[in-house]
């Protein structure tokens, strides 16, 4: 157990390390001096030239992301130049609201796609089988920008059942945050649903066909019963673990989601930080978003370890 | 003790019935913005959005009216010295902070030095003329300049003028913007970056009469359809920047109002005359008669008409045709295709090829759209080349473009539209127009006091830059703003800035 | 049984044990496929686009390009089907010629990232030890970055243009590629096969193109179809946020850029770029799943 840990922790490191420099490379590579963006519309010369000398600009590159990465190791992620707030803070404020988004979406795919999972392999090749199989196709191929614009234009402005954007806090006002969110949390998880019916479907025929199933069935226990308590418990875990693997893909498809629909998360203060230069913002964050997929696929094989004892050999 | 406990449990008790009383009476006008400002400090700011939650937040010395006169704030007077060279200003007494400090003449010695010297400092170049400023005595301050400089007092209608609390400025230093105080009719409560920006009434405010609102709400919505949708299911009350497609309909709902003004700016096309050697190697860049031929096959009310949905209002100058300062000696030429082509022909390049860079923004797609449209009749070859906004200034600052499409936001005198464009080796004179006359002309443009000699100076410089087009000004985009019909008190300023001052719910 | 999301990692692990392929496996394979009514239908659209796209110029009804200043924002109509956009361009024409754009987007990032793939992880596979630690750890790096933040800085950095966002796209999905490569010769490297070639004396380079890369193919071409589908949503987003294709060349993403900003007076706009984007990807995703079923020897 402490060896498995230790070998992963030594992959672990190099891997972070990479990330680092991929980010800071990427980031200060991209062209268009920061300086020029920050100093606005008046681009004085002596604010662009403070500006410089804040950011280190004119240093070379591995001097920077020594001076960044020292700051990193040391809990300072830096600071938004653009509105003078610590990426630390920044973090702190738009985590709990993608992290609402992530785990709706979440409860939407579960919702939809196990039943549907379920359904298509117990009606295998079955008009049921094609329906979910088409659902699931749908939800794959809908690219999720559009299918946001879509419901506002739908829901939001010709039926006016929902704000069309915009975030409310959950402490604040409840109702008005989950009015606001399902449409977005619909949006992001409707792909989700899809691959988790897919696992759902082979993972359950899967176990159908397994012995203590045949088994059940011999005993004349009902087929409910037999789908609900004795294969599906043991379909769940792989589809439990690739769904917990799913929040990766989540956060990916939230930056486009949060666009669609205003929503301040990490994916929108990403894409405003890449287009405004705001360097510190993209490193901060997109660091702290690897680490925790890091960490997540860490958990994810730890738990495959316990549960699986032929690993443990 | 036990008296003090019970005391305390009444205050406690009045305070919650208080409280209660002004919850139910409590309106909160919400108000969504285009951007999401940057930091909220106006020494530091840099954005035109950040102007309009600074409209609620922090006073003048002095603020613009609908006709853009200069109209007092938290000054009541002022008075030019005989050579022009020392401005006096008289304050208001009874004015505080938000933090209860008081606004006097130290405080304005304090926040014109903070604006000069503060690292980062984006109000240094706008008040450079100021030499020293003198506490004549609690309610009077002296600005001395180095120079005669007209532009000043318009200035101080803008960032310039705006007013900190010396004490919370010197206690926060150089994050003073994460929770600015000022002395504007709302204080700061909260900012949630990119979701909203709160402010709440200031009680002690001078001119509270005014005020009709117990808490201001911003929003940044990038989106306008999203904006719009916003205003509609009611969840804000007043959006800035209205889609221009969006006009026709708001203007049947009568749910809402629309209103529209020209701004001080303008949307126009830089073109590189002299800022690199690529201004050699094109022939628009080199040869004037291109430029002429390039303005002649443009037809800048049909630019208006589908790229703005006519909400704009077209133009050939940096101020728009209804400013005081407008030069009447240089009108709108006409589009003329057959004179376009005949001046090509005598430039001898019948099919000039050029590459327009183009900001990734909707509006300038499409004004690059309709003029690569209108040129190619003229035979013009125009490339458009897309470019993120960031890039693009980097392009620009180091002169690698034939020509660009830039907009401006526009500044109360006209000065601000023009030095820092048409001056030699000025931060955004992109073009790399250097004209010694036009140069001399700016100069005295600026230190002339009286109107009317501006004016004639300004003339003067328009001749020049409509000869030698560094800038081929298009338009003058319309401000629109809509808000929720039981609205009232909206006071338009070309400036675009939402003043709270009279806006209330009926 | 992954491959649902091409660009996830867990793909290539599932994939990694699947059995390799027999001796003569692509004729089996191509009678199972011909077999699969929704692969067939799949393949039908994805011809019926690359069609579309090639015959452009002879199809679209009008240049995509002509502006006309009298018909901005009109509804369909007998002149214009699917309407027009904001300056007055015909909307049919322009979703026709975006095929193009689209098509190009899919099968030119995938195929840099096969490219570049490929032979990394082939390499790293094969030979193992500190390259493969190496690789592997940067493959590991770009896996933990969101694909489309990746693809986003990356296409920031290039410049906005579809070539970039091609190259973008292709480098931020490459990392998948390696490591089903990898993960596929590591589980080939141990057959009888390989060890009696290596024993017979032929050389590593010989093994790993002659005996390895055949065995990986199939499950790469698999991940490579389904890549087409996701790397065609992904040069819609990036056009979505103004860094793929630029006015006033149409695709698909960049229509719908502009169009979300008039989806309430002029929906069609949106609808057939939307409506487009969605059955080409439904087309590859339907193909990839029959090639899937036909080329995997474990199927359900």
């Amino acid at each position: 157990m402490l060896r498995f840990l230790l070998q992963r922790l030594a992959t672990i490191i190099p891997t972070l390390l990479f990330v680092s420099m991929l980010i800071y490379g990427l980031q200060q590579l991209l062209p268009g001096d920061p300086a020029l963006v920050l100093a606005g519309e008046e681009r004085d010369p002596n604010v662009v030239a403070y500006l410089h000398a804040k950011l280190h600009l004119d240093e070379p590159l591995p001097v920077r992301y020594l001076y960044w990465l020292n700051g990193v190791l040391h809990g300072d992620l830096g600071e938004s130049l653009r509105i003078q707030k610590s990426v630390l803070e920044l973090i702190e404020e738009k985590l709990p609201v993608t992290l609402q988004l992530a785990v709706m979406a979440m409860i939407i795919a579960l919702v939809i796609g196990v039943p549907a999972g379920i359904l298509s392999a117990v009606k295998k090749d079955t008009v049921w089988d094609y329906a979910a199989n088409l659902v699931a196709l749908w939800g794959l191929s809908t690219p999720n920008f559009w299918l946001g614009i879509m419901l506002i234009l739908l829901i939001s402005v010709n039926l006016g059942w929902l704000p069309a954007s915009g975030f409310v806090s959950p402490f604040e006002d409840l109702s008005a945050n989950l009015k606001a969110m399902i449409m977005p949390a619909f949006v992001l998880g409707n792909a989700i649903a899809a691959v988790l019916m897919r696992h759902t479907r082979s993972a359950m025929l899967q176990v159908l066909n397994a012995d203590y199933v045949r088994t059940a069935r011999a005993k004349g226990l009902e087929e409910r019963v037999v789908v609900l308590k004795h294969a599906l418990r043991n379909a769940l875990i792989p589809i439990v673990t690739l769904g917990a693997l799913e929040f990766g893909t989540l956060f990916s498809g939230a930056v486009l989601t949060e666009q669609v629909f205003s929503i301040p998360g990490f994916g929108k203060l990403i894409v405003d930080a890449v287009f405004n230069r705001d360097y510190a913002v993209v490193q901060g964050v997109v660091l702290f978003t690897a680490t925790a997929y890091v960490g997540l696929n860490l958990l994810a094989d730890l738990a495959y370890f316990l549960i699986n004892p032929r690993m443990r050999g | 003790m036990k008296a003090k406990t019970f005391t305390r449990a009444l205050l406690c008790a009045i305070g919650a019935l208080a409280l209660g009383g002004i919850a139910s009476a409590q309106s909160t006008l919400r108000i969504g913005l285009a951007e999401d400002p940057d930091v909220l400090d106006p020494t530091l700011a840099r954005t035109f959005v950040g102007r309009i939650v600074f409209a609620g937040l922090c006073d003048k010395l002095f603020d613009l009216d609908e006709k853009l006169n200069i109209v007092p704030q938290l000054a009541t007077g002022f008075q030019w010295s005989p050579d022009n060279k020392a401005l006096t200003i008289k304050l208001r007494s009874g004015v505080t902070f938000h933090d209860g400090e008081k606004f006097d003449a130290a405080a304005v010695k304090f926040n014109i030095e903070r604006h000069k010297t503060l690292a980062g400092s984006n109000r240094r170049g706008e008040l450079a003329p100021i030499t020293t400023v003198d506490v004549v005595d609690d309610s009077t301050v002296r600005l001395n300049l180095s120079a005669p400089f007209s532009p000043l007092l318009a200035m101080l209608t803008d960032r310039s003028g705006m007013m900190v609390s010396p004490k919370a400025a010197q206690a926060a230093g150089a994050n003073f913007g994460a929770k600015p105080v000022c002395s504007g009719p709302f204080r700061f409560v909260e900012r949630v970056a990119q979701d909203r920006i709160v402010l709440e009434r200031y009680p002690n405010y001078w001119n509270k009469a005014e005020i009709h609102f117990d808490k201001v709400v911003y929003q940044p919505i990038v989106d306008s359809t999203v904006r719009l949708a916003n205003l509609k299911s009611g969840q804000l009350d007043f959006i800035e920047r209205v889609g221009t497609s969006d006009v026709a309909a708001l203007k049947t709902d009568n749910r809402f109002r629309l209103q529209k003004i020209v701004e001080l700016g303008y949307q126009g096309i830089t073109i590189n005359v002299g800022k690199s050697d690529f201004a050699q190697k094109n022939p628009l860049g080199r040869d004037p008669r291109v430029r002429e031929a390039f303005e002649l096959s443009l037809d800048r009310e049909g630019i208006v008409n589908v790229a703005m949905d006519g909400e704009g209002l077209p133009g050939n100058q940096w101020v728009p045709p209804t400013s005081q300062f407008y030069a009447k000696n240089v009108p709108i030429p006409k589009r003329d295709v057959a004179r376009a082509k005949a001046l090509l022909k005598e430039a001898g390049v019948p099919n000039p090829s050029f590459t327009l860079m183009t900001p990734t923004t909707s509006d300038a797609q499409k004004v690059a759209q309709v003029v690569q449209a209108m040129a190619k009749e003229a035979g013009f070859d125009v490339k458009i080349q897309a470019t993120e906004f960031a890039t693009s200034l980097n392009l620009a600052d180091k002169g690698e473009f034939d020509a660009y499409v830039l907009a401006w936001s526009g500044r109360a005198d006209p000065d601000g539209n023009l030095q820092s464009f048409h001056a030699c080796k000025q931060p955004l004179n992109y073009a790399g127009y250097c004209l010694p006359e036009v140069d001399d002309l700016i100069n005295k443009s600026r230190t002339a006091v009286d109107p009317a000699a501006r004016t004639k100076l300004f003339e003067q410089i328009a001749a020049h830059v409509a000869k030698d087009r560094p800038i081929v000004y298009l338009y003058h985009r319309n401000w629109l703003w809509a808000y929720t019909a039981k609205m009232s008190g909206l006071r338009m300023v070309p400036d675009g800035m939402v003043r709270l001052q009279g806006l209330k719910f009926q | 049984m992954k491959l649902a999301e091409p660009f996830a990692e867990q793909g290539a692990r599932v994939q990694a044990d699947a059995a390799p392929a027999d001796r003569r496996p692509w004729r089996r394979a191509l009678r199972k496929l011909w077999r699969r009514r929704g692969a067939m239908v799949g393949l039908a659209f994805v011809i019926f686009f690359v069609l579309l796209a090639v015959l452009a110029p002879w199809l679209s009804p009008q240049d995509p390009l002509a502006t006309s200043w009298s018909a901005v924002r009109k509804g369909p109509s007998a002149a214009h089907w699917f309407g027009t956009d904001e300056i007055g361009r015909d909307v049919l024409s322009r979703v026709i010629w975006g095929a193009r754009a689209s098509l190009l987007a899919g099968l030119v990032s995938v195929g840099i990232s096969l490219v570049i793939g490929v032979p990394l992880g082939l390499f790293a596979g094969y030979v193992g030890r500190w390259p493969d630690a190496l690789i592997s750890r940067m493959t590991d790096a770009m896996l933990a970055c969101p694909f489309l933040i990746l693809a986003i800085a990356l296409a920031a950095f290039l410049g906005p243009s579809l070539t970039n966002a091609m190259v973008a796209i292709g480098v931020a999905a490459t990392p998948v590629f390696i490591r089903l490569t990898r993960a596929q010769v590591l589980s080939v490297k141990v057959e009888d096969y390989v060890e009696a070639a290596r024993a017979v004396g032929n050389s590593h380079l010989r093994i790993a193109l002659r005996h390895v890369l055949p065995n990986v193919l199939p499950p790469v071409i698999v991940q490579g179809t389904l890549a087409i589908a996701a790397a065609v949503i992904a040069e819609a987003s990036l056009s979505f946020l103004g860094l793929g294709q630029q006015p006033p060349a149409p695709s698909w993403g960049s229509m719908l850029n502009t169009a979300k900003n008039y989806v309430e007076n002029a929906p069609w706009m949106a609808i057939w770029p939307g409506m487009s984007i969605f059955l080409l990807v439904l087309s590859f995703n339907l193909l990839g799943d029959g090639l899937r079923d036909a080329l995997d020897p474990r199927q359900l």
